[in-house]
């Protein structure tokens, strides 16, 4: 493995100042050209299966209780309970509080395939102390998280204080260590433009994440298409350089099958085929599930469905 | 006795010099009442040749003056001008004949075209530019920019005037020029040049020739570092030579008229159109 | 792992959409009429060689007709109508284009071979964008700084090339008309059908009779039409060795013109550039419409210590470039032209082998029949080399380097075309240096292949006559202005 950034802060405002730049227009024009591929039966078939599976079916509410985890634990072992053949999603996202139940639920409806994701580290604004951070995700862990979804301090990032962003996914990494993978949250609404994407995105990488996911879903805009395409850019790159893969989780905003076949395309033609599977690419979403599902009947039927014919959970 | 006038020997100006005609050749010029003038150069197209040579490197320095820098240029000429008006004058009389008022009227009007141009130079890109409103995130503008080499065939009657009216409006805005001058009249470009010698105007921007038009404009035509022409001096016959031979480069090749405009510097200008992306 | 598991299944856009006749005549005076001489030849569809339809050949005596019904339009109608009118009827043209605009593109992909995302997505708009922009200068052309009351010229010929015919057509047509104008256009041989919908246009648009003419036919047509004595101006737009014959004709009748002609720009890459976007930009610049753009960004001059980087690059986006059917919305690059066009291609391309440049083209499968070609960029190649110096019009992309924005000029700059050229660098005044010492008509920096109605375009040095588009075209159509 190659070694860019010795971890200090002197290395690391070196190191993102080599990135090139992004230029804005051009890059909101390459993602609505390859917006406008046209994806048709037997790739759109196969499209809504795979997305179905890369899905992080997420409930980050309030008002979330044990039977709002119940109900989406069924769903996310079968999207479809009249259609056996619809693929599991790919986790289950939720509040740290919230971890061991579904873990619970999810085994108990035959999910124990289907990891668990906890959003950590004081989601959504990661305005808290390092310990609160470091608790928040422990607790995750401890109750049987194998995937955390940690958000960066973008109030850090913005001032200048990078190697306080890299020391905490740093540690959050060794916290997570073999036991979960990592995605690293960087809230690009907040982050304003591309050329901030860019540089959050090889901070996390550089700092250990084994993904780099684009937005809390609190914040618009989200996963527009120009920032994933950025961030696939960024994980295509790092791979080059080090030899490492790095997964995208576009979250936030996705909600119809056109716009997951759009996230699909974007990832079959910047990052390349070998992101194009769960373990390297994820779609943080909840509703967009059900209309991956009226699809996929459309497809199988030949007609259109009908909002009664897919759960509502 | 009365004393014995020294009389000038009119050669060419090239390159900021006052050569002979490499080739030694000269030619008879007689005034308006039959008498000998003078035997100024007859120019080659060897002369043509150095001449271009001379306005091509001239032309990246001049091209790169500020326009504020070229109108104050332009304008030193009309004050140096205005210190030799008799000569000017008097040489008029004497190949054109006429009235002395004419002959006066006629360098006046010379000067003050100058001037005239010399307030252009830093206008005529915002007369003749333009920011373009173009449907998308792009910052778009137009700006006019110098032709490059322009060979000028003045106009064979106003000798002065003529002169003035196509050589200013050609450097105002970059270019340089290589100019033929009225062939039967060519001592008041003579003397123009020597004006232009002493005015701050770097060597080459303007090179003066004197000789047979007939002989030197179709290698000016077909010339490929020459990239436009005037041919108001030419008749017409000339002229349709000269654009089937100035099409091998696809010169810019005018005639105009009369009246001094704008359209004389912007026939030749080249309008560049520059489009960059607006985003963070 | 499959390492393509994502194909794309085919997309194609409906061919219904439009109904092509099996011939077609000359469109004169409002209707359509059967050239004097019967003569007709086929125009094919390039991706597959079929026969589209037969098009008549104007000979002498068909000009002559065409050039009266203009001129008669010019002198009865069009040049005594208020100018508002005859914006109106601009405007209604936008309009009519704008509701058929999928019929043009999908005509134009067929025709042509152009991908049926660029015709439904730049040409046909564009199209229909131009007609738009100048109906509204038809009655404020006292405004345009172009002259009091600025007259038109009366007669235009216009011929027009294959690589863009309807985008072409707008930009001859609108601007001449917003003037005061009346046509005789001819499309190219090889793509007439979408100018011969344009007629039906003109016909729904209830334009007057013998406003605009649409004569078709080959080289001998347009001579006869440029030579002929009744058209007061010639606007042409193809190669420079045509241009230069059209010069040579019009010094001896003295008729106006303005000629769009060949290029062979460079498209610069400093080390500061934002390389993804530089290497689309690069794409986009040699591969837009199969290459067949006369200011395609066909040198590529890449500053020498980041060359290695952005080749890496660029050929991992050009394995993505998705060559086929026309018709399919996925294809990014369609079929070369003609079998001509091609046979041109190979020669230089053949050339640069021989030269000793190294060529490189992405695995790709062409279709077996029609005409295709891979895209191709070829690196080691030096100033001297003949795919540095001649246009090829066609997908090869010649790579030069440099060492400083000097040479990067000087290189630049040697050429005697000098149409367009493409900056990319993140320092504005390195930009702004750029785009004043390039010698060329356009310039595009940090973006590539850009075109609208309000942007003057047209070539310095042997790239051209005049500019089209924006305020500074219209001084193309009307008398003295410069």
């Amino acid at each position: 493995m190659v070694t860019l950034v010795d971890g200090s802060e002197e290395s690391l405002r070196t190191y993102l100042k080599t990135l090139p730049g992004v230029d804005k227009v051009g890059a909101d024009q390459r993602a609505a050209m390859l917006a406008t591929r046209s994806i048709k039966t037997t790739s759109k078939s196969w499209a809504i299966d795979m997305a179905i599976q890369m899905v992080d079916l997420t409930t980050l509410e309030g008002a979330d209780t044990e039977g709002k985890v119940r109900a989406i634990c069924a769903k996310a072992v079968h999207p479809d309970p009249t259609d056996f053949s619809v693929p599991s999603v790919g986790a289950v996202c939720v509040y740290n509080d919230l971890v061991k139940v579904t873990r619970q639920n999810l085994d108990a409806n035959g999910g124990s395939h289907i990891p668990v994701a906890a959003v950590t580290t004081a989601f959504p604004s990661g305005r808290a102390s390092f310990p609160v951070k470091i608790q928040d995700t422990k607790d995750a862990l401890d109750d049987g998280a194998t995937e955390i979804d940690m958000v960066i301090d973008r109030g850090a990032f913005l001032s200048g204080k990078l190697g306080l962003v890299f020391d905490e996914i740093k540690s959050i990494k060794e916290l997570c260590a073999d036991r979960a993978h990592l995605k690293v949250i960087l809230e690009t609404g907040e982050l304003v433009t591309y050329d901030n994407v860019r540089k959050a995105s090889y901070l996390a990488m550089l700092a250990g994440a084994d993904f780099i996911k684009t937005s809390t879903g609190k914040v618009t805009p989200a996963a527009t298409a120009p920032v994933v395409l950025v961030m696939l850019e960024a994980v295509r790159d790092y791979y080059v350089q080090t030899g490492l893969r790095i997964g995208v989780k576009a979250a936030g905003g996705i909600r119809t099958t056109k716009d997951a076949i759009k996230q699909l395309v974007l990832v079959n033609e910047i990052a390349g085929p070998d992101w194009l599977n769960p373990q390297y690419f994820r779609i943080g979403a909840s509703a967009l599930l059900n209309d991956l599902l009226l699809q996929r009947m459309k497809l199988a039927s030949g007609h259109y469905s009908g909002s009664n014919y897919v759960t509502l959970d | 006795m009365s004393r014995i006038d020294v009389k000038k020997t009119y050669k060419l100006f090239i390159g900021g010099q006052f050569p002979r005609s490499e080739s030694g050749r000269t030619y008879e010029i007689k005034g308006a009442n039959g008498k000998f003038i003078a035997n100024p150069s007859l120019a080659s197209r060897k002369d043509l040749r150095d001449s271009v040579t001379a306005a091509k490197s001239a032309l990246p320095g001049w091209s790169a003056a500020t326009a504020f820098n070229r109108g104050q240029i332009l304008y030193r000429v009309a004050e140096i001008m205005q210190g030799r008006q008799e000569q000017f004058k008097s040489e008029i009389l004497a190949l054109e004949g006429g009235t002395a008022k004419a002959a006066s009227t006629q360098v006046e009007e010379a000067i003050d075209l100058w001037v005239w141009y010399a307030g252009w130079c830093d206008k005529i890109s915002t007369i003749a530019g333009a920011t373009n409103p173009i449907a998308g995130p792009y910052y778009n503008f137009t700006t006019p920019e110098e032709l490059g080499v322009v060979g000028i065939i003045a106009e064979q009657k106003a000798s002065l005037l003529g002169l003035v009216a196509a050589i200013a409006p050609v450097i105002a805005t970059g270019n340089t020029a290589v100019v033929i001058a009225s062939e039967k009249r060519p001592l008041p470009a003579i003397t123009l040049s020597e004006a232009l010698a002493t005015s701050d105007l770097p060597a080459g921007v303007l090179n003066i020739l004197t000789g047979k038009v007939s002989e030197l404009a179709p290698w000016m035509a077909s010339h490929m570092e020459v990239d436009g022409m005037d041919v108001s001096g030419c008749d017409s016959k000339l002229e349709t030579e000269l654009r089937v031979l100035g099409a091998e480069n696809l010169k810019r090749i005018h005639r105009f008229g009369k009246v001094p405009s704008p359209q004389r510097m912007l026939a030749f200008m080249e309008s560049k159109t520059v489009w960059h992306p607006i985003g963070v | 792992m499959d390492k393509k598991p994502f194909e794309y299944a085919p997309a194609p856009e409906s061919r219904a959409l439009v109904s092509i006749k099996p011939q077609y005549g000359l469109f004169i005076n409002g209707s359509w009429v059967e050239p004097l001489f019967k003569e007709k030849f086929a125009t094919i569809n390039p991706a597959n060689e079929e026969v589209l339809s037969k098009i008549s050949q104007a000979g002498k005596s068909d000009v002559d007709r065409a050039v009266k019904a203009a001129r008669d339009a010019y002198t009865k109608t069009w040049s005594k109508m208020p100018a508002k009118e005859r914006g109106k009827y601009l405007f209604r043209i936008a309009r009519i284009m704008q509701e058929r605009a999928r019929e043009f593109a999908v005509l134009e992909s067929l025709d042509n071979g152009k991908p049926i995302r660029e015709s439904r997505d730049v040409d046909v708009p564009l199209a229909a964008a131009h007609f738009f922009y100048h109906a509204g200068w038809a009655d404020k052309l006292d405004y345009a700084g172009l002259g009091n009351s600025p007259k038109p010229h009366g007669v235009v010929g216009q011929i027009i090339p294959w690589n863009f015919p309807v985008l072409m057509l707008a930009w001859k047509i609108a601007p001449a008309l917003a003037t005061g104008n009346t046509v005789v256009l001819k499309p190219a041989e090889t793509t007439p059908l979408t100018a011969l919908l344009f007629a039906e246009v003109c016909q729904q648009a209830e334009l007057p009779a013998g406003v605009v003419n649409i004569i078709t036919g080959d080289g001998v047509t347009g001579s006869t039409l440029v030579n002929h004595p009744g058209v007061d101006k010639i606007a042409f737009t193809g190669s420079t060795e045509v241009g230069k014959l059209i010069a040579r004709s019009i010094a001896v009748t003295g008729k106006s013109a303005t000629l769009e002609l060949g290029g062979k720009a460079a498209n610069i890459v400093f080390e500061d550039a934002a390389i993804d976007q530089a290497v689309e930009g690069i794409v986009n610049g040699i591969f837009f419409n199969q290459g067949h753009v006369c200011c395609a960004g066909s040198r590529l001059i890449i500053q020498e210590n980041i060359h290695d980087e952005v080749l890496e690059k660029l050929k991992r986006r050009m394995a993505l470039i998705r060559v086929g059917d026309p018709l399919d919305k996925n294809t990014d690059l369609g079929a070369i032209n003609s079998a001509a066009q091609l046979a041109k291609i190979k020669e230089l391309s053949t050339a640069g082998d021989a030269e000793g440049a190294f060529r490189w083209s992405p695995e790709c499968e062409l279709p077996k029949k029609g005409f295709w070609f891979a895209p191709t960029i070829f690196t080691g190649v030096t100033q001297s080399h003949r795919i540095a110096r001649e246009e090829i019009f066609g997908p090869v992309l010649s790579i030069l380097t440099f060492r400083t924005p000097q040479e990067a000029i000087e290189k630049a700059n040697n050429t005697p075309y000098g149409l367009s050229a493409g900056i990319w660098s993140e320092k504005g005044s390195r930009i702004l240096w750029a785009s004043k010492e390039l010698k060329a008509g356009v310039i595009w920096a940090n973006t590539f292949n850009k075109f609208d109605p309000a942007s003057p375009f047209g070539g310095y040095k042997e790239s051209g006559w005049g500019r089209e588009g924006g305020r500074h075209g219209l001084a193309a159509y009307l008398k003295g202005a410069k």
